[in-house]
């Protein structure tokens, strides 16, 4: 069912009469749209390089899955069901997400197993962690503790299938946790109740305990890769600019939090003004703009080590806007001079500097293609803000938003299907998808003041900053789903905007 | 004259991000508010202050527009000769948009403002080494009401004295 124009979203959830079925097709979504039809072992993938920085993650299987299981996943795509279908409970445990899930897909997650005393705070704090990942989707319910009929009172023991299935549980996570000195063992299952089947290998990461969060993240991610046949996004972060102050005298620092507002660090002190921050394709680098000099340029901040370094510093010029190149080499920016707005292009060290646009019109906010080849972005050259597509090198720009209302900010999906952008129509903001041609627009949000879209790692979540309006009016930032569902706060210590997610961390 | 204890407490503390000129009236990316304190008597002819208060420092436009009016050109006139008498002076001048449109855009459409504010400054003489532009946006709005009455007066782009004669 292709659909033309655009429909509004403002978040809503509309519940669809309780079938109780985990995956209702309403057509919103085609299944063209970057729909994987298969579901491959994800375990291969994941195997190897998990590691980064000081953190060391190891993946280690536990146990071959049999053929069985995972061919008839590969083979049959059939949504999940509650009770009240139960011609199809014995189908693989799946959801699909693009069909937007109107009733989330029940779960149970009992406390981990401390192996060892050192492990006991751990136990349960993985657990809450895991459980917070899958049920912040919006495609999953916990099933409260004091419902289980039955315990797990060991990771080795077979599960009591019907114990689970009483309550309703489609996943059941079981877990055991042991820590020795400043290294954290965390081993975990996932298993298909009503299949009454594991649902791919148990598997167990080892990292250090300070990593705990991380260590859960990426258990997080497995199950919701299993269960959803994506890849996860919760093994990431999240750099923003963290405000203070009033509105006309506003304080801002660049931060670094986890995806899920955790371990927020400050990368700069709040003397200067920061805007857009953005990370490169590893997640090592952010660029962003800074009033340093008392002139917006473009700067680059390494991660590990907080220095920062400025990119492009010509008399007369302001630099903004910046995005790197999916290969990390190269980056896009807008550049100001004498009034017009430009998009330019440098190397990575700041060198070799070279004009893609050059109309007398605003040309700014422009984002890669996942394979480099194109840039979107937004100019007013028609006389009103719009998006556009051109070649990465520069050249021949094609307009692709066409609906009422003025559009920017751009940004392409990492999996290249869509592009999201805010917009600015009847004196409100919205936070829209379209595909890459323009076709297919759909506004996901609603508010006074929305903008600045970013994708989660795998492109079926978008941040973004909203705005309150009014003297003591102040940015927080927001997520949504492409299908305009689960919208909600990112909660952060104070006033937040400018979100950039980073790819999914190694 | 409280405000110029507030004044230079504010520079104190901001020191490290000052430009390398001293910029009147205009510690760390205020953007022009209204007010604060510069130099002087705004009746005394060679004062900044009479550039701010008397004269006008700043124009301002119509929604997503950097052309400047009648009523613009008439105070740009006067800061024109003003410089043009007060050699000991440089400017900045700072483009700001309203809160519509989106961050990016309005950095833009701030450089837009400034630029055409320069310009026209220039056409009349000013020398263009004694000028510079800079664009905040919609990050440092002078009025922080969300309605036409604020926005209208954020649209602006000010020209802030700085001490100290063009060195190129």
């Amino acid at each position: 069912m292709m659909r033309r124009g655009f429909d509004i979203y403002p978040g809503a959830q509309t519940p669809n009469g309780g079938h109780g079925t985990a995956c209702v097709r309403r057509g919103k979504f085609p299944p063209a749209i970057g729909r994987r039809k298969t579901c491959k072992n994800r375990v291969k993938q994941h195997e190897e390089g998990i590691g980064r920085m000081s953190i060391e993650l190891k993946k280690l299987i536990l146990e071959r899955s049999t053929g069985v299981v995972m061919s008839a996943m590969i083979a049959v795509m059939v949504c999940v069901v509650g009770l009240t279908r139960p011609a199809m409970a014995q189908g693989p445990l799946r959801i699909e997400i693009t069909d937007g899930v109107i009733e989330p897909l029940p779960f149970a997650i009992p406390d981990f197993q401390a192996e060892n005393t050192e492990a006991g705070e751990y136990a349960r704090s993985i657990a809450r962690v895991v459980a917070a990942d899958l049920v912040g989707t919006g495609l999953f319910r916990e099933i409260p503790a004091d419902a289980f009929v039955s315990g797990i009172t060991s990771f080795a023991s077979p599960v009591a299938y019907a114990d689970w299935k009483a309550i309703n549980a489609q996943a059941l996570i079981t877990g055991a946790v042991s820590a020795s000195g400043d290294s954290l063992n965390v081993k975990f299952r996932v298993y298909d109740v009503f299949s009454g089947q594991p649902l791919g290998e148990g598997l167990q990461f080892s990292g250090a305990i300070s990593s705990w969060r991380r260590v859960a993240h990426k258990v997080a991610d497995i199950v919701y890769s299993r269960i959803t046949g994506e890849s996860g996004y919760f093994d990431s972060r999240v750099v923003f600019v963290a405000e203070s102050g009033p509105k006309n005298a506003k304080r801002k620092r660049l931060a670094i939090m986890d995806y899920d507002g955790a371990n927020v660090q400050y990368l700069t002190d709040s003397s200067a003004l920061v805007l857009a921050p953005r990370f490169s394709p590893t997640g090592d680098k952010i660029l962003y703009t800074s009033y340093e000099t008392g002139f917006p340029q473009v700067y680059v901040l390494d991660v590990a080590t907080v220095g920062r370094q400025v990119l492009s510093q010509q008399q007369g010029t302001m630099t903004f806007a910046p995005r790197f190149s999916p290969d990390g080499r190269t980056i896009v920016y807008s550049l100001s001079m004498g009034g017009n707005t430009d998009i330019y292009a440098m190397d990575i060290n700041g060198g070799n500097p070279r004009r893609l646009t050059s109309t007398p019109a605003i040309e700014t906010a422009p984002s890669y293609s996942p394979d480099g080849s194109q840039i979107v972005f937004e100019s007013d050259r028609s006389g009103s803000p719009q998006l556009y597509v051109m070649p990465a090198g520069g050249g021949e720009a094609t307009r692709i938003s066409f609906g009422q209302g003025q559009y920017g900010t751009p940004v392409w999906s990492p999996r290249g299907d869509l592009i999201a952008f805010t917009k600015q129509y009847g004196g409100r903001f919205h936070i829209g998808v379209m595909r890459t041609d323009g076709s297919e627009e759909r506004l996901l949000t609603a508010s006074f003041l929305d903008e600045g879209p970013t994708w989660a790692p795998n492109g079926r979540v978008i941040m973004f900053t909203r705005e309150s309006q009014g003297a003591t009016g102040a940015p927080s930032l927001y997520s949504v789903d492409i299908s305009g569902r689960n919208l909600r706060r990112v909660v952060t210590e104070g006033a937040a905007s400018d979100p950039a997610w980073s790819p999914l961390l190694k | 004259m409280k405000r110029i204890a507030m004044a230079s407490l504010v520079v104190g503390a901001l020191a490290l991000s000052a430009c390398s000129k001293d910029r009147l009236g205009d510690e760390y990316g205020t953007g022009g508010l209204g007010g604060d304190y510069v130099a002087g008597s705004p009746s005394d002819p060679k004062s900044p202050a009479y550039f701010q208060q008397t004269i006008g420092d700043r124009v301002l436009f119509a929604i997503d527009q950097s052309t400047l009016s009648a009523e613009n050109t008439e105070i740009l006139n006067k800061q024109a000769a003003w410089l043009m008498e007060n050699p000991a002076y440089t400017a900045i001048v700072e483009g700001h948009a309203d809160e519509q449109g989106t961050r990016e855009y309005n950095l833009a459409l701030g450089a837009r403002r400034a630029s055409a504010v320069n310009n026209y400054l220039i056409e009349r003489g000013v020398a263009p080494n004694r000028l510079q532009t800079v664009s905040y946006g919609k990050e440092r709005p002078l009025e922080i009401c969300s309605t036409e009455v604020c926005y209208a007066k954020n649209r602006r782009a000010v020209t802030v004295l700085a001490a100290g004669a063009a060195t190129s």
